[in-house]
């Protein structure tokens, strides 16, 4: 299967070429949040106020690492479980937030935001964190820096592997991809 | 009466916590080659051959295999014969899990209130449970436990006229629901019997037994066989992007219970399943 080179910010062109299954491999500026962060942008969002980060054609990785050792760009960073920020989430597409990256399922709201602003969510895997800190090439707090690993971090990745799990046009990688392989009586 | 430093405990659980995070058991890297060996899904291989890797790059670099480093677990074996000086013995635990979370680089993922949410900052205090057993030993027994798994963990009081089957139908529900969000291919820890804490705790401990072994009670080790077979019919497969392998593992420990009660708890364990031991 091929894979595509994605680079960001990420066009509307970008993300309406991806579909559920597809590799990509993702280079540039994206950005470190997850439930702490998330709690604090989402009274801004609210309030219409600006953010520490401009979200518009960026990726959101819900991910904590783990501390880097001395002279390391970063320690281990796998993603965690991205329903926990379903709340946030479709606020913060209509900001133009282009792509999220996490593991697991999503709530209908999720998907029809993706629809809706044209956004995707992408998949790493989970556990795979000392193999994906290798395409981190530097790491910087940006903001909340008292949440520690939870504070949002700005990486500079080149080539980090992830899956299209659900795409703009309603594609869901965990449907198809389950359903060839659900058996009977299970 | 046998004399134990808490230093020397201190000194123990420390090295434990740095080695369940850095290096997966040789259980684990089994189970791996194993589901190699009969995955069909080539989106499955290719994440279990990614976590192989991942685990042999922790190994190497000393960094943890999941940034997750999770809440530690300690299960401990006090001799009755064994007189611990120098301290409180949940103290030294925490101490070691102090210093191996400092000093070993690992991610700081405590609060210290379920409601104001402030990092503790050294990954205290762990979850700590004693059992009290003849002699002069004192084992350890430390598991590094993700979040994301346990937060899909569930507990059900089922009627006795429930039984077997309802017993059954509880644990595949459990693999169901828990789906991608646990790290699949999943280990379950399941308590059956006692009451509702009993059963809780016996789902965790359920987890230290090697992966792959039989349960010394057949009749067990056959109802494990027969769920796993069945929690790796769904197709969830690796990271639940479809394929044969979604369990590794499920492993139940029972109790004896009131004539009213089938309490039945199922901890959901991920892939970054790293609990480490040592006799002292």
């Amino acid at each position: 299967m091929s894979i595509k080179d994605l680079r960001t910010p990420l066009s509307d062109a970008d993300v309406l070429s991806l579909k559920a299954g597809d590799r990509v491999r993702i280079s540039g500026v994206i950005y470190t949040a997850r439930d702490a962060a998330h709690g604090r942008l989402a009274p801004l969002v609210d309030k219409g106020q600006t953010l520490p980060i401009d979200v518009k054609g960026q990726i959101i990785y819900y991910t904590g690492p783990s501390p880097a050792r001395p002279g390391e760009v970063i320690g281990s960073v796998g993603p965690t479980t991205a329903s926990r920020m379903d709340k946030f989430t479709p606020a913060l597409l209509a900001l133009g937030l282009k792509g999220t990256i996490g593991k697991g399922y999503r709530g209908q709201p999720v998907k029809d935001a993706l629809k809706q602003h044209k956004a995707v969510y992408f998949g790493s895997i989970g556990g795979a964190g000392a193999v994906l800190s290798e395409f981190v090439k530097k790491a910087e707090i940006v903001a909340y820096e008292d949440l520690g690993t939870e504070a949002i971090r700005r990486l500079e990745v080149e080539g980090f592997p992830a899956i299209v799990l659900y795409d703009c046009h309603g594609g869901d990688l965990y449907q198809e991809g389950q359903k060839v392989y659900a058996r009977e009586n299970a | 009466m046998r004399a134990i430093h808490v230093s020397a405990i201190a000194d123990a659980v420390k090295k434990l916590c740095m080695d369940a995070n850095w290096s997966l058991e040789p259980d684990m890297l089994r189970a791996f080659d194993r589901a190699l060996g009969r995955e069909r899904s080539e989106a499955g291989k290719q994440v279990l051959t990614i976590l192989k890797q991942n685990a042999e790059l922790a190994r190497t670099r000393q960094i943890p295999y999941c940034q997750d480093t999770g809440m530690v677990i300690a299960f401990v074996e006090l001799g009755q014969d064994v007189h611990v000086t120098g301290g409180g013995l949940y103290d030294a635990i925490n101490e070691g899990v102090r210093q191996g979370y400092t000093e070993g680089y690992l991610r700081a993922s405590i609060v210290r209130s379920p409601f104001d949410r402030v990092n503790t900052g050294d990954n205290t205090p762990a979850v700590i449970h004693v059992d009290v057993v003849p002699g002069a030993i004192l084992k350890i027994m430390v598991m590094a436990k993700g979040g994301g798994c346990e937060n899909r963990s569930k507990y059900v009081m089922l009627t006795p006229a429930a039984g077997l089957p309802g017993v059954k139908e509880f644990i595949i529900e459990c693999v169901k629901t828990a789906g991608p969000d646990a790290c699949p291919p999943l280990i379950l820890g399941v308590g059956i019997g006692g009451t509702f804490e009993k059963a809780a705790i016996n789902s965790k401990k359920a987890l230290f037994r090697e992966l792959g072994s039989p349960n010394p009670d057949a009749t067990l080790n056959a109802l494990e066989q027969e769920l796993l077979e069945r929690a790796n019919r769904l197709g969830i497969g690796p990271q639940g992007y479809g394929g044969d392998t979604t369990a590794f593992g499920i492993h139940i420990l029972t109790y004896p219970c009131h004539i009213t009660s089938l309490p039945v708890a199922v901890t959901i364990e991920c892939h970054a399943h790293r609990h480490k031991e040592v006799m002292l």
